[in-house]
């Protein structure tokens, strides 16, 4: 990666030599965790901001002035991704910094970025990053509180009232458990079965045997990621529990219906973004355009299909490039802050952004879609 | 009743499961009294390429066969590699160099195939078979029985065969094990050929149930481990018994108490064993002769 941002900082240099004038360039600093526990976030994000940098400036930059991109691999750990942060703004001298993959890594890179006074947009979805508002911190993913309240909005829809959650105690299970716990009885939800799996469990039927035994419960809702939604949609097959089972945005991708098998999978319902239902889209939607050119030139490029984490930082660049463009001065991390507070109408992969002194998300329930699977393939049910 | 049948068929699935993880480490450990802690990466090897081979067109059957060797040629690389030149060494350096090892075969997974998850389809299907209300996968029938069956072929192995008690041998005293005859090196060889060999035929059967992806070795290898740790290391009837027993502990915790506590149960009834029992249910006592 460096050696990369170094051959493009000595094209430039030569560029300039030959021309006699230096061309100006905005710097702009990433540290993701492209390898690691969370490289299945960090990957496709670092994939998505070197493909989006290398076409920006094929087609002039913002400006006319190109991006020089200082992409550093963090491999999921707080404490490089600090290191990284620092220098990114001592010795890099970035105007903005986009990652943070995992909150844990977000954290570290925050309080960089505060005390230096350099924009950050952060990637990861606990809502503790945006919550009290920090003045340079902004994000683009979803909270997992929202993903609670829309898969509440679904239930109450049905006129489910009783549900029985499992979740997985990865940092993901966890935290969305407690959100979803928390705004429940906001929707008239009464959890009335609360177990949890480990993140490396073969085996669940026997917290969902208890969910089972538990008298009333209409539904289940699996807050995790990785391997366990999986297993426990493959599991509440095999034991024939026949009420619908919710899953959360973190196993929002085809590969999930691949692992749970389309048959267990079929009706399952979870909160998901465009991304995910990109060649369903009307071509009247607001998100048409954006989803489609990304995700066209992502599987162009990679030959792989996009992902939810490739798409947050895909408009955490978008968010990026529109405020530099109205910031005036590229040099300035101070005025990017101010111009990407006063972001309005911007869409993205995600949803459409409208920053505000107290919202540094800017998106809200209309971002999420309710899907559903059915015949081993997506489904709007909206 | 049907819930107690449901949670015993969840533990005999997990448990046949760390049984077949705990079977591998017997091999290496009664041949150099080595824990071998790239164990997890074997069985995690052994899932992967069947994963990639399977998808590359080859039919399931064939797909393990080339895992299994594969990954039991691999066995043998490590030993020709980083332990035969370390000969001499004292145990913990080896067990050391085993942990350096799975962390090199899980950076050059990621490297070489990817890191998303992956499973490929069960044996026989998934319809599950219902017995008196309960459902058990047939997949689990298939793990179970091939923890049997690893399970009587090592036994065979090491008290019918000589090659079984050359490795015996060899770990009981490596000079004398020389001086009467016996090739240590091959044995070593051999050893570690077997144990990868185990390790990806336990990878081959348990991703359609636990899927697999380029990180999963490590958990495997430490509940293998404790499995192996609470029968007696090295003792095969030890492993199965070991694997079988912390399955069903934490399904019954899950079950009957709370699934946030089913670990903690599990590691506190193998903390109390292992107290009482120092060398596990079925280990032999060591005597240091001076």
């Amino acid at each position: 990666m460096m050696s990369k941002t170094t051959t493009a900082l000595a094209t430039l240099a030569a560029l300039g030599a030959l021309t006699g004038a230096a061309q100006a360039e905005i710097r702009l600093g990433v540290s993701v965790s492209a390898t690691g526990p969370a490289a299945f976030l960090g990957d496709p994000e670092a994939k998505t901001l070197e493909m989006l940098v290398e076409q920006l400036n094929e087609e002039g930059g913002i400006n006319g002035e190109e991006i020089a991109l200082t992409l550093y691999d963090d491999g999921g750990d707080p404490n490089k991704a600090r290191t990284f942060a620092t220098r990114l703004v001592e010795d890099d001298e970035v105007v903005a910094i986009i990652g943070g993959s995992t909150t844990g890594t977000t954290m570290s890179i925050l309080s960089v970025a505060e005390d230096e006074g350099i924009p950050f947009i952060s990637l990861a979805g606990a809502i503790s990053i945006i919550d009290p508002v920090r003045e340079f911190v902004f994000k683009t993913p979803h909270t997992d509180r929202m993903a609670c309240e829309k898969i509440f909005t679904d239930m109450q829809a049905q006129d489910i009232t009783r549900i029985g959650m499992i979740s997985g105690t990865d940092g993901f299970g966890a935290s969305m458990q407690a959100q979803c716990k928390d705004v429940a009885g906001e929707y008239g939800i009464e959890i009335v079965a609360d177990e949890t799996y480990g993140p490396q469990d073969a085996d669940m039927t026997p917290q969902l045997t208890r969910i089972r035994n538990t008298d009333g419960v209409q539904a289940v809702l699996n807050p995790g990621f990785g391997q366990g939604p999986a297993i426990v949609t493959r599991n509440v097959a095999q034991l024939g529990f026949e009420v619908p089972l919710y899953q959360s945005h973190g196993v929002a991708s085809d590969a999930f219906i691949e692992l749970a098998g389309a048959e267990a999978a079929e009706g399952l319902r979870l909160p998901g973004t465009a991304l995910l239902i990109a060649d369903k889209l009307a071509e009247d939607d607001a998100q048409y355009e954006v989803v489609t050119s990304y995700t066209e030139a992502y599987k162009a490029k990679y030959d792989q299909d996009v992902s939810t984490f490739g798409g947050y930082a895909h408009d955490a660049f978008a968010l990026i490039v529109d405020a530099i463009s109205r910031a005036g001065d590229s040099e300035d991390p101070q005025a990017i802050r101010d111009a990407l507070e006063e972001t309005s109408g911007l869409v993205g992969t995600t949803g459409t952004y409208a920053f505000s002194p107290e919202d540094h998300l800017g998106l809200d329930l209309s971002a999420f879609r309710m899907l559903e699977i059915k015949d081993g393939d997506w489904l709007s049910v909206e | 009743m049907d819930a107690l049948l449901q949670f015993l068929f969840s533990g005999l699935t997990v448990g046949a499961v760390y049984a077949l993880v705990a079977l591998g480490f017997t091999i290496i450990y009664n041949a150099s009294d080595v824990v071998n802690f790239a164990q997890g990466e074997f069985v995690m090897l052994g899932g992967m390429i069947t994963v990639f081979t399977y998808q590359a067109g080859l039919p399931l059957p064939l797909a393990a066969v080339i895992a299994i060797l594969v990954t039991s040629a691999i066995g043998v690389a490590l030993n020709k590699l980083a332990i035969e030149p370390a000969r001499g060494a004292p145990v913990v350096s080896l067990i050391i160099i085993t942990i350096g090892a799975s962390i090199v075969i899980r950076g050059a997974t990621q490297l070489i195939f990817d890191k998303q998850l992956h499973r490929f389809p069960s044996f026989s299907g998934d319809d599950p078979i219902h017995v008196l209300g309960a459902t058990i996968l047939p997949q689990s029938l298939w793990v179970i029985a091939g923890a049997l069956a690893v399970f009587v072929g090592l036994w065979i192995f090491f008290t019918r065969t000589l090659t079984g008690k050359a490795v015996l041998a060899t770990a009981n005293n490596r000079v004398a094990a020389q001086l009467v005859g016996i090739n240590t090196g091959w044995v070593m060889t051999l050893s570690f050929g077997l144990s990868a060999a185990i390790g990806a035929f336990a990878g081959v059967l348990v991703t359609p149930i636990t899927l697999v992806g380029y990180d999963v070795g490590v958990a495997l290898a430490l509940k293998g481990f404790a499995a192996a740790m609470l029968g007696g290391m090295g003792n095969p009837k030890g492993a199965l018994v070991g694997g079988l027993l912390l399955g069903c502990f934490e399904a019954l915790t899950a079950g009957y108490l709370s699934s946030q506590y089913k670990e903690a149960v599990a590691f506190i009834v193998i903390l109390g064993v292992l107290f009482v029992m120092p060398q596990g249910l079925f280990g032999s006592k060591s005597t240091e002769r001076v």
